[in-house]
């Protein structure tokens, strides 16, 4: 993220500082405006849609719709609470209603309930980003409402093209995560095993070194 | 049809909400406390990103990129009008719409770049800034592979798109 955001970020004011260097902050500074533009927007759809979340969780519709989803979802991500589960099952959920509003809190709570490896992204969490990045849009509402406003003839003629294309690319994105997550799950049962092969006086050594301290 | 799926379902939750005896405005008062707290979390990302892109767009980069790339780009199938929108794409929602709209005017409503940039639009996310703001409320740091798959990804997706767009 630094390294990309570095490139792009000195690249463009060196651009702008060549061709008109008093908008070179300008720019910076209106770019935050549309930010803060973009937060108020998101504030409204996040009060709405977590308050539809908590009833929700109240009514533990959540936890229905958990079990429902429960058999795909423990495939998808293994060892994790049932707390993560719960989340990732509405997260996904709304993603396949284009709920966009209630998947993106849902999927943060996911993030947070997942067991962390301290500043390393887990193989779960990065597999729920990629789908997320990737979702499958089951009806682009927007876009269809744009082509018509632009007067299309067939203003919903899209909807299949995009449909294979999302859904090929959110499954191309699973494989490799699962690809990408067993060649680190090997990478880590070798450290361990590693570890363990002269883990062992370690150990002892260890326990020693408590006992003399009592 | 789909218009009426939302609030059915809003209203089946109200009614179920009344049954089990929950208090509906408590739970819309725990939201706002909620989403507030959100925004809090996610604001510092969304303006980064924002800069980033609002830079790159105003220096007439990612214009210049776009030519670059439109050469290589060609060969997958993609068309060059819609190659500004392929950098867009993963990080800003609203230059995506923006662009698709002028993209629309330019070509047309229904010429083969519009329906092309319509199936990105409509079936892309915005990696960079999901990324970001899923991962803004844990400790974590290190995305590892989460966005090169995520990028490549959408490519297979936009290539597939502009592939079913020339057959449909």
């Amino acid at each position: 993220m630094n390294a990309v955001f570095t490139l792009i970020a000195l690249a463009s004011l060196i651009a702008l500082t060549i061709v008109s260097p008093e908008t070179a902050f300008l720019t910076m500074i209106s770019g935050v405006r549309n930010a803060i533009l973009l937060m108020l927007k998101l504030a409204a759809i996040y009060t709405v849609w977590l308050g539809v979340l908590k009833m929700m969780e109240k009514t533990k519709i959540d936890k229905a719709l958990s079990r429902l989803l429960r058999p795909i979802v423990k495939r998808l991500f293994k060892n994790e609470s049932d707390e993560a589960y719960d989340y990732v099952s509405v997260n996904l959920a709304s993603n396949m209603l284009g709920m966009g509003g209630a998947a993106t809190p849902a999927g943060i709570k996911a993030i947070g309930a997942m067991n962390a490896d301290g500043e390393r992204a887990t193989d779960n969490m990065i597999l729920l980003v990629v789908i997320n990045a990737t979702s499958i849009q089951l009806i682009p509402a927007t876009v269809i409402s744009i082509r018509a406003a632009a007067g299309s003839a067939n203003s919903a003629n899209i909807f299949l093209p995009t449909l294979i294309a999302t859904f090929v690319s959110t499954a191309t994105g699973v494989v490799l995560c699962k690809i990408l997550s067993l060649k680190s799950e090997k990478t880590t049962q070798h450290a361990v095993k590693h570890r363990s092969s002269n883990g062992l006086t370690g150990v002892f050594a260890n326990t020693q070194g408590k006992k003399a301290k009592r | 049809m789909s218009v009426y799926i939302l609030p059915v379902l809003a209203i089946l939750l109200i009614i179920v909400c009344a049954f089990k005896r929950v208090k509906v405005y408590d739970c819309f008062l725990d939201g706002g406390k909620d989403a507030l707290a959100l925004i809090k979390t996610i604001f510092p990302y969304i303006a980064t990103i924002f800069i980033g892109v609002e830079l790159f767009s105003a220096s007439g980069l990612s214009a210049k990129l776009a030519d670059l790339l439109s050469v290589p780009l060609s060969y997958l199938g993609i068309p060059k009008e819609i190659c500004e929108l392929i950098l867009l794409v993963p990080l800003s929602g609203n230059g995506t719409i923006a662009l698709l709209e002028k993209i629309i005017t330019e070509c047309g409503v229904d010429s083969y770049p519009a329906r092309c940039a319509a199936c990105i639009a409509g079936g892309s996310e915005t990696v960079f800034y999901i990324s970001a703001v899923y991962f803004s409320a844990s400790k974590i740091k290190k995305l590892r592979y989460a966005i090169p798959v995520s990028l490549f990804c959408t490519l297979l997706g936009t290539v597939v798109a502009c592939l079913l767009c020339r057959l449909f």
